[in-house]
């Protein structure tokens, strides 16, 4: 089997012992300390915050553009808006800026 | 056991019940199921490869995710440890739904687990907390059909994607980041938001340029964990730590 089939596999079986671990283990203890749980509860921000902002940062004047359009509409509109919004900006600054 | 009788002449409603609160999150992912289906074929993907980890990993942030790392040249590792890395919050909707599957056996719990994404977890709990049931027909109803879709659209990306002329005059290239920083922002309602998006945008610019790809991903999401642990609890959150919420399973695993 090829590398991305394995990795693939290994990410399955990751991903379904987060969906029944919080069961398993945390249900074993009646409380999650508060820090533990903001912890988690940041997670998901962190990480994808850490796959934007470099991306951000070596980023061309079109791509610059479209991450600034699809923030701003991503504080009124919905993920479809900010990625239908992000993706005309981009598109018309690669072509004007190449 | 006369629970067990008025239990399976109402399995059929439930599972509709939950099936018309699945249709609109199908309409929903639909165009992102594509879009990874289409990103991946562009990745290198077969389109064996994107409907197996459509249907096994079932998760659509952490696959996408997956996608922007192969693109690169980093450790096998490393792409599973950022799939699992953005999938960990599940962690904390297993402990919370988990409390709900009183009247569930072993198997279905296991069962019901696999398909424990945002939407499920977020309907779950609402049920939940208006004091209805959280019954494993009614889980069903609404998963099979969301995940039945989510693999099949997927497909369809991938079967399109491949036929697309010019991806970079599409932007197709870049549409990942957006994606992500749309994500971002509709996680601003959480505690601590703006705090986690500073420090883990700064620190993941620090780590790109001082030590390179991929580091800059867990170095930079791991200073904004840590900041977030590091704050002093909200009183709520102290609260509910001195005195926890009842536990509605009425018995352990």
């Amino acid at each position: 089997m090829s590398e991305i089939t394995w990795i693939i596999l290994a990410s399955a079986v990751l991903t379904y012992l987060t969906r029944c671990g919080g069961h398993l283990v945390l249900s074993r203890f009646s409380r999650i300390h508060p820090r533990v749980e903001a912890g988690l509860n940041a997670v998901p921000t962190a990480v994808l915050t850490a796959l934007v902002a470099p991306a951000a940062y070596t980023a061309g004047p079109a791509e610059a553009l479209a991450l600034v359009a699809a923030g701003l509409i991503g504080l009124r509109g919905g993920m479809m808006s900010v990625f239908f919004g992000g993706a005309a900006v981009l598109i018309a600054g690669r072509h004007f800026f190449g | 056991m006369s629970v067990e009788t008025s239990y399976a002449s109402d399995d059929g409603s439930e599972f509709w019940a939950g099936a018309r609160l699945g249709l609109p999150i199908i309409v929903a992912v639909a165009p992102f199921a594509a879009l990874f289906g289409a990103l991946a074929i562009q990745n290198g993907f077969t389109e064996f490869q994107v409907v197996l980890m459509s249907a096994t990993v079932f998760a659509g942030a952490s696959q996408m995710v997956g996608l922007e790392l192969f693109g690169q040249t980093i450790a096998p590792w490393l792409v599973v440890f950022s799939i699992f890395a953005v999938n960990f919050r599940h962690i904390l909707y297993s402990a919370a739904v988990g409390r709900r599957m009183g009247g569930w056996t072993a198997w279905q719990k296991a069962v019901g687990f696999f398909f424990l994404v945002d939407p499920q977890y977020a309907e779950s709990e609402r049920r939940g907390e208006s004091g209805r049931s959280v019954g494993f027909a009614w889980y069903l109803g609404m998963a099979l059909p969301v995940y039945v879709f989510w693999v099949f659209n997927s497909w369809l990306g991938a079967r399109f994607g491949a036929l697309i002329p010019d991806p970079h005059a599409l932007g197709i290239d870049f549409l990942l980041p957006i994606y992500f920083l749309g994500l971002v922002v509709g996680f601003r309602k959480r505690p601590l938001w703006l705090p986690v998006v500073l420090i883990s945008a700064v620190v993941s610019i620090v780590a790109y340029t001082v030590i390179g790809s991929p580091w800059h991903i867990s170095v930079g999401a791991l200073a904004g964990v840590v900041l977030a642990a590091a704050m002093p609890p909200s009183p709520q959150a102290r609260a509910d730590y001195d005195d926890p919420p009842p536990d509605q399973s009425g018995q352990g695993v």
